[in-house]
Formats: structure tokens, C-alpha cells, sequence
């Protein structure tokens, strides 16, 4: 028996796979096709599910209302196709700052001396030995209207006798924006980072000798080559930040509702799990929609893992 | 093209700090002038500051002290961009994201050449390195021998006005390294462009060079054609370090005008009518050299220079036959060339046979102690 599974390379695969497989088989793909099940059906008055095949819940999320002002039976009501397209800018947004943020800290990584770098990622990966939900808190107690920020400005304002309001940060979009580029920022400085540090310190001596002065091996060179690594972090902060609750849920209040607010209030204060379903395959079809589209034009960032 | 070096340093000094905190100089004091048009190589192993003095030239790394000259004009911290010479780096240091015409292109774009110009320089320098065709191709797909010409074409194309080699055939195997010794160095002939190459190879320095700098420990050992070089080395580093050489310890005995009598006390023999030029003088502690292939064996023993001794090894590499002599205790190495074709191994010289060596005047050489 052994014997024959020596010999065998493609049951030993096999073998090898079988664990993640199950796990994934019993724990993605049947709740996912559960999910599926329970999105076609419909609510009972008292909150449980019953089996049907009924649109209801796809025809609600993009806009159809029978709860109307003006006394008709039904109407256009754009509430969730607007938290579907906010939670998409959003995402789109906080990718973009967190590139623009976690570039450069990783170049300078990467360029620093061999020995420090280790201390440097050492220090990036900090955060995340903390708590999520506690770090979310922490941005709270700094954002709130007698939070340090405030109270920092209203002293400041103080020294120089100006009047001082404290800001409405808290529940902001902004705030939610600013949440989320925070949490998700080592997630892009690590992929840039690994990149970045592939570049052999020749090429950029190559494109000087050929006359680039910095900026233009930064152009041609640089980021060219340093590109699976903005893709690579783009695909691991987008997709996450697409579903996530818990930032715009501490930071953004009622104020500001996304895609996964929204499920997470129909599974657990609505008691609507049919309606949660649907929203949730809405929120994974229109992400692998935008993952499809970027990777078909920049690709997987593989070869980060290649070359 | 005015001055008279492409390329000068002047008592160029590259200090380093080591991990350890000590200062090092991979660059000690060198001073050297590379003429226009010449192929000018720096030879010695690694870390006897070729690569930096190469870098130092490219604007890689600037001086700690002295200067770079390039057509005359003093470099100071110029940056690589603004100098007018192209490097071929060691490792090619193609760009993987771009096709070889984009690698090419690359640095007539940074120039701001017109289109159909840098197209017409591109096609031109690719049909000078033979790979006409392969413009759409990325370097990954290309062979070893193929990128290093793409690497010859990427910097021959901006047309400098020195070209510098990095050890560039390293990763090529014997037999294509050859082939490529031989086209470099026609093609320096052909674009009469100034080519300064580092190499830790003598033989391939001895085929391409006008002129080779050896070098070692940061230092200028010796500076001098490849005849030059072989034949009169400066010193035992050099006379060790370029081919082989027997060494013995000895004494001048007397001097004439120019021919001296060396005691060699090894051998309780002595060595006269050696040429000599160096200011020596009767007394003195010197190094005689001579060449393997200089050694002669006679089968009959002859009056002057000639020494018995005992033949311990032979090796035979197909060109000639490596015979290893013991004189009073003193292993001599001695080169025959297989002229003739055998294969009776009672043809050879063999183990055992007594032998004498004739070591003819002229060539031997007094090297003067450090």
C-alpha cells in the first residue's frame, strides 16, 4: 500500500490536497451553495425561512419598494444600490491611499541596509499583533469630538486665543476611510515590499549608466518591475475591504453603511437571512466582477511568486 | 576625442568601511592612463579592486581620494548619467519587463532621440552583435551568449566614448567565452571605441589586451602589454600570478654592465649571464624566475646553467606533458610540449630517469625583493 503510494505521484497529490479540500468543500462551497438556497427564499412573520424560489430579495436590492411615502404599492428606492456603490468607492478609495501610502515606506525598505529591514518589517507587522476590533477603538478615542485630536487642537487654539469648535470627525465617512487604510496597510507595504527587494541593485545602475537620473529609473524601471506587488496588495486590501463591518461599524455609526453592515443587520437585527443571503452574493458577484477585470488587465501579481 | 586619455586616474584612493569598523582600501593609491582606442584590461582575483576602479570610472562610486579623468575632464561626483561611457554589468542587468529592442531603445529614449532614429541605431547594433530579429523577444527567452550580446548592444548603442566590461563572459561557458573573446575584440578594431574590461581571467586578458593593468590588494602590480606582462614581470606576485613560474632564492654574485652571476644556494649552484637592467648590486637578495616552458631537459649533461636532478611526476594535458623534476630536494616544474604524435608511454620522460635541466640565460629572471 505504501509501496504503490510511493510510486504514485499523482495519488500522493492527491493525498496531500485532501485535507484543504474537505475543509474548503464543508465550509465554503456547501454554505456558499446554502447560501444560494436560502437567497431565493422568503421570510415568515416570524423570521424563519421558507424554502421557495422567489426573485423578491434580488428585485428589493436593486431598488423595488413597497414601503412608499406617497401611498403607492411600489416604487424606486435606491437606499441599497447606493450602500452597494458607496462600499465599492470606498474600497476603491482606501486601495488607492494605501497604495500611495505603502509605497514608498516599502522602497525605502527595500533600499535600506540588509540588516535594518528585518527591524523595519518587524515594526509593520506590529499592529497586527493587536486586536482588530481594539484597533478600530483606538482610532475612536482619537477621532471623537473629546477625543486627543480634539483636545490637542483646542489647546493649540488655546495658545494662540483663537476660538475653537471640536470637529465632527467621528461617524464620518472620512473616518471609516481613514479606518480602513490604517487596518489594511500592511497587507500592501508587505507584496510592494517583496517586489521591490527582487530588484537587483544593477538594473538601477544599468538605467543610470544609460542615462535615467532617478526620476525616470523610477518611471521605467522601478515600477514597472514592482508592479506584481501593487497588484498582488490591491487584490488583498480590495476584496476584504469590500465585506468588512467592523470599521465602518465603530467609525462609521449609523452614518455610514456598507455592503457588509447591511448583512450583518439582516442575519442579526432583521432576522431577514434571506435578504442577508442575496446581499451577500450581490457583494461577492460584484467583487469578483472588479477582481476579473483587474487582474485580466494587470494580472495576479504572479510573478511575484515566479520570478 | 582630444585628450590624449580616454580614461586617467590619478592616485585614486576607494576607502571602505568593514563591518568590523575598519577602514579598508579596496582602491590604494592607483594611478593609471588608458589611451584612446585602446583595449585596456584590469586583471587580478576578486577583491583586488578592479571591480571598484571599473565603478569609480562608471560613476558608480565616487573616489575617497585622487581623480577620474574622462577625455580629459575631471569627474569628481558627475553621476553615471552625465558621464559619456557605458557599462556592461557582470550579471547583464537586462530588463526583464522589456522586450530587447525596449532594452536597447532604452537609453537613446533617455538621449530624447527622434523614433525612426533610435529604430535605424537599434537595427544597426543588432546586426553588429548578430541577433537581428530577436527585437520582439524579452531576455528571459534569449541564451546566456545571447543577453551578454544584448547587454553589448544596449551600451554600444549610445555610442560612447569608452566602453566598460565587467567581467562579462563569466557565466559563458569555455568554449562560447572564447568565441566572444575573439568578437569583442574585433569589434573593438572595427568601432575603434576605448574598451576598459576587468577580468580575473589571464588568458582571456592575454587575448584581447593592448595593454593589462594586474592588480592586487588595491594596488597597480604591474602595467604593460600582454608580452610585456609575461616576459619581464615586474615582481614574484606578478610572475606567480600571470602563468607559472619556478622560483628560487639567491644572491647576485657579480655584476657586469649588464649581465649578472646569481648564487643559488638551493641548488649550491650558480646561474650566470642573466641580462639585467635594474639597479641592482653585488650582494643582494633576489628572486630567480623561469618560466616551465623556458626549462629545458637534456639528455646529455652540458657545461653552464645545467643542473642533474630526478624526474618525480609526469602529467600529460594533450598539449604538453607536465614533468616534475627534484634538483637537490627542489621541485622544478618543467613544460614539454607534445610535439609528436605516440603512445608509447616509454617515450615520455618517466618516473625515476635522471635528467638534466638547462635553464639558458636569457631566460631567466632576477625579480628584486619586496
Amino acid at each position: 500500500m505504501l509501496k504503490r503510494l510511493r510510486e504514485n505521484k499523482s495519488a500522493q497529490g492527491t493525498l496531500l490536497a485532501s485535507p484543504t479540500m474537505l475543509w474548503m468543500i464543508g465550509l465554503l462551497i456547501i454554505p456558499l451553495l446554502l447560501t444560494l438556497v436560502v437567497s431565493f427564499g422568503q421570510r415568515s412573520p416570524d423570521g424563519d425561512v421558507i424554502y421557495s424560489f422567489s426573485l423578491d430579495n434580488y428585485i428589493r436590492l436593486f431598488g423595488y419598494s413597497t414601503d412608499c411615502d406617497n401611498g403607492q404599492a411600489s416604487c424606486f428606492d435606491p437606499l441599497y444600490l447606493q450602500i452597494l456603490w458607496r462600499s465599492l468607492t470606498l474600497a476603491f478609495n482606501t486601495t488607492v491611499f494605501v497604495i500611495l501610502l505603502a509605497y514608498p515606506l516599502a522602497y525605502f525598505i527595500a533600499r535600506a541596509h540588509p540588516l535594518r529591514r528585518n527591524t523595519f518589517l518587524f515594526l509593520v507587522l506590529i499592529p497586527l499583533w493587536t486586536n482588530f476590533v481594539i484597533r478600530v477603538y483606538a482610532w475612536m478615542m482619537l477621532l471623537r469630538t473629546q477625543g486627543v485630536i480634539n483636545l490637542m487642537l483646542g489647546w493649540l487654539a488655546g495658545l494662540f486665543n483663537i476660538p475653537f469648535t471640536p470637529l465632527e470627525m467621528l461617524y464620518t465617512p472620512g473616518a471609516v476611510l481613514v479606518g480602513m487604510v490604517y487596518e489594511f496597510l500592511p497587507f500592501m507595504i508587505l507584496p510592494i515590499y517583496t517586489s521591490l527587494e527582487k530588484i537587483d541593485n544593477s538594473l538601477y545602475e544599468a538605467a543610470a549608466d544609460l542615462g535615467a537620473n532617478g526620476l525616470k529609473t523610477f518611471a521605467r524601471v522601478t515600477l514597472p518591475l514592482s508592479m506584481p506587488g501593487v497588484v498582488a496588495g490591491t487584490i488583498l486590501v480590495f476584496i476584504p475591504v469590500m465585506g468588512t463591518f467592523i470599521v465602518s461599524d465603530i467609525l462609521g455609526g449609523r452614518q455610514v453603511i456598507l455592503v457588509g453592515n447591511l448583512i450583518q443587520r439582516q442575519f442579526l437585527d432583521a432576522r431577514d437571512p434571506t435578504f442577508g443571503s442575496a446581499a451577500s452574493l450581490i457583494l461577492m458577484i460584484l467583487t469578483l466582477i472588479v477582481t476579473y477585470f483587474y487582474t485580466r488587465k494587470f494580472g495576479f501579481g504572479e510573478e511575484i511568486v515566479v520570478a | 576625442m582630444t585628450a590624449e586619455f580616454a580614461v586617467e586616474l590619478q592616485d585614486v584612493v576607494k576607502r571602505f568601511i568593514t563591518p568590523e569598523g575598519n577602514a579598508l582600501n579596496a582602491v590604494d593609491h592607483v594611478t593609471m592612463q588608458i589611451k584612446n582606442g585602446e583595449f585596456f584590461s584590469m586583471l587580478g582575483s576578486s577583491g583586488c579592486g578592479k571591480t571598484t576602479s571599473l565603478r569609480m570610472i562608471a560613476g558608480f562610486e565616487w573616489p575617497t581620494e585622487g581623480e577620474v579623468y574622462i577625455e580629459g575632464k575631471a569627474m569628481g561626483h558627475t553621476p553615471p548619467f552625465q558621464r559619456k561611457v557605458n557599462t556592461v554589468f557582470q550579471s547583464y542587468a537586462l530588463f526583464q519587463h522589456l522586450t530587447v529592442f525596449q532594452n536597447i531603445a532604452f537609453g537613446l529614449e533617455m538621449e530624447g532621440a527622434q523614433k525612426d532614429e533610435i529604430e535605424k541605431r537599434v537595427k544597426h547594433v543588432l546586426e553588429m552583435v548578430q541577433l537581428t530579429g530577436m527585437e520582439r523577444r524579452k531576455p528571459k527567452q534569449l541564451s546566456g551568449g545571447q543577453q551578454q550580446r544584448i547587454a553589448v548592444a544596449r551600451a554600444l548603442v549610445k555610442v560612447p566614448d569608452v566602453l566598460l566590461l565587467d567581467e562579462p563572459l563569466g557565466a559563458l561557458d569555455l568554449k562560447l567565452r572564447k568565441d566572444m573573446q575573439l568578437e569583442l575584440k574585433a569589434l573593438q578594431q572595427q568601432l575603434g571605441i576605448t574598451f576598459v574590461y576587468v577580468t580575473h581571467d589571464q588568458e582571456e586578458a592575454m587575448t584581447m589586451s593592448d595593454r593589462i593593468a594586474v592588480m592586487s590588494k588595491g594596488k597597480v602590480q604591474q602595467m604593460g602589454t600582454p608580452v610585456e606582462i609575461y616576459e619581464r614581470p615586474a615582481n614574484r606576485f606578478v610572475a606567480d600570478f600571470i602563468g607559472d613560474s619556478n622560483f628560487f632564492e639567491g644572491r647576485i654574485k657579480s655584476l657586469s654592465k649588464n649581465e649578472a652571476v646569481v648564487f643559488i644556494p638551493d641548488l649550491k649552484a650558480e646561474v650566470t649571464g642573466i641580462p639585467v637592467s635594474q639597479g641592482l648590486v653585488t650582494g643582494e637578495e633576489i628572486t630567480v624566475s623561469i618560466r616551465p616552458e623556458k626549462v629545458l631537459i637534456s639528455e646529455k649533461p652540458m657545461n653552464q646553467n645545467t643542473f642533474r636532478g630526478r624526474v618525480t611526476n609526469t602529467v600529460y594535458i594533450g598539449t604538453d606533458t607536465h614533468v616534475y623534476v627534484d634538483l637537490m630536494g627542489k621541485r622544478v616544474k618543467v613544460f614539454e610540449q607534445n610535439r609528436i604524435s605516440r603512445l608509447d608511454p616509454g617515450s615520455f620522460y618517466t618516473v625515476g630517469q635522471d635528467v638534466t635541466l638547462v635553464m639558458m640565460p636569457e631566460n631567466v629572471l632576477v625579480l628584486k625583493k619586496e
